[in-house]
């Protein structure tokens, strides 16, 4: 359980270093991305368009924030994770198209520590932890997709020393929330 | 009777209900969050329970929601027998939705089921859902119980049969398995037996504003149980899978028994005002 403070893009040496159960405090650009974007994202690598957004070495974080707007600035009210479960049919083809080196979310994903590979991590900060998130959300850069509402557009968010992150999955092949879920399973077949 | 209650009156106390709901907690579920974490064991697990405990915190100080996702919004109205209404108390509920929507604010999560529409308000086909009961006595009780997507969409039913009662809790077990991190634990799990397929999924919903430590001793036994799983919070192992397990009743048709398993993320956010009966 090492603590590290690492900027946007991860590099190979960050990525190599980390393990699972390693805190991490993350500086830089996040872009939020859930069920609606990363559909879209599909979309627009199928019929070979370029996206609006740079995802080279970028880090996406599974939340559908809550933002008001003040004059005509966006502004962070709350913004915690969302399950990622849900991403992670979409996952896969992603990653294979497009080099993104870290995601944020929460409760794990099912079927990418292969996929993650060599490449990216996946870290878990505290479901339902809005308040605390937005507190390290410096600043929203803009907003991409604004068409699909609130919670699914693709915020472009500043953040600084984000976190705690938990590295849920590490880019060795190792899933903490995996292992968790396998040794819940054996204790349940002794229960039941 | 009622006539010190107003359309305004039920309009402004929604809005207030809403934001109490969204930015805290009741105090028997941070007490609970409270004593997971000192009782806690694993170091992992400790840093979850200390983020949600300075989460809350934060929300409270800054008055903001607690999570970004403020839910669906879920009303229970207890109304007094001897209440008598002159002006449309549901639509004062969706007006104070609406406001707090737009005040709070609250995060628009209402979409056409389909289409995926944002109705951007909170408010629409059926939403906010709203639940009446009546009761005795001349005034009406309004509990706001907004309910986010995560647990819910981990819960589960299942009509069993009439002999299966032995079976309910490996049902309950199971369904909090296959949830594993993704409700955002420590869990509340509601529980709502008999009654009919519907009747069963409303209990199990009522069950999860029951005081979080007053529990029987066949709940506590299926929460040990629970927690024996090492899910833990969030998902990533320890000892506290959930906070409470609380069960409903209601007589069910002698050739049925539905079992349903409403499941609650940490914040389990609730609050109520009692208006009328005034001299």
């Amino acid at each position: 359980m090492t603590e590290f403070h690492l900027s946007t893009p991860l590099g190979k040496s960050d990525l190599d270093q980390l393990s699972t159960g390693d805190i991490v405090y993350l500086t830089g650009t996040v872009l939020t991305a859930r069920d609606e974007a990363h559909a879209r994202i599909l979309e627009f690598t199928e019929r070979g368009e370029e996206l609006p957004f740079d995802l080279e070495g970028a880090a996406i974080y599974h939340c559908g924030p809550l933002m008001k707007q003040k004059d005509d600035k966006w502004e962070v009210v709350a913004a915690g994770p969302t399950t990622s479960a849900r991403m992670s049919k979409m996952t896969p083809l992603l990653l294979e198209k497009y080099n993104v080196t870290a995601l944020i979310g929460k409760g794990g994903m099912n079927n990418v520590a292969g996929p993650l590979k060599g490449k990216c991590v996946y870290l878990a900060f505290t479901g339902g932890c809005a308040a605390l998130a937005a507190e390290n959300i410096r600043e929203v850069e803009t907003v991409h997709w604004p068409d699909l509402g609130m919670p699914e557009a693709v915020w472009v968010l500043k953040v600084e020393n984000f976190g705690p992150l938990i590295v849920g999955i590490d880019a060795k092949g190792n899933d903490l929330f995996g292992k968790i879920e396998e040794k819940a399973r054996n204790v349940f077949s002794g229960l039941r | 009777m009622a006539g010190d209650v107003s359309y305004d009156i039920v309009v402004n106390s929604v809005v207030e209900i809403l934001k109490e709901a969204q930015t805290g907690l009741p105090q028997d579920v941070t007490d609970a969050l409270r004593k997971a974490e000192a009782q806690e064991s694993s170091p992992i697990a400790k840093e979850q329970l200390e983020a949600i405990l300075r989460n809350i915190d934060i929300a409270s100080r800054k008055q903001i929601p607690l999570c970004q996702d403020t839910g669906i919004l879920i009303f229970f109205v207890e109304i007094g027998r001897e209440v008598r209404l002159d002006f449309d108390l549901e639509a004062a509920i969706i007006e104070g939705a609406r406001i707090a929507t737009e005040c709070i604010p609250l995060r628009p999560n209402a979409v056409d089921p389909l289409t995926r529409h944002n109705t951007g308000t909170n408010t629409g086909d059926g939403i906010p859902d709203i639940k009446y009961e009546f009761v005795e006595g001349n005034q009406i009780k309004i509990t706001a119980a907004p309910k986010g997507a995560g647990s819910e969409n981990m819960s589960a039913l299942k009509m069993f049969n009439p002999t299966e009662a032995d079976r309910i809790r490996e049902f309950v077990l199971e369904t909090v398995l296959k949830a594993g991190g993704k409700p955002c634990p420590p869990i509340i799990v509601g529980i709502g037996i008999g009654g009919s397929f519907d009747k069963a999924a409303r209990l199990s919903k009522l069950a999860l504003l029951e005081d979080t430590d007053k529990m029987g001793g066949f709940e506590r036994s299926i929460l040990k149980d629970i927690n024996a799983l090492g899910i833990g919070p969030m998902g990533l192992g320890g000892d506290s899978t959930a906070l409470a397990v609380h069960i409903k009743k209601a007589c069910c048709h002698t050739a049925s028994l539905p079992v349903a398993v409403n499941i609650q993320c940490w914040a389990n956010r609730h609050a109520s005002v009692t208006l009328g009966g005034g001299k």
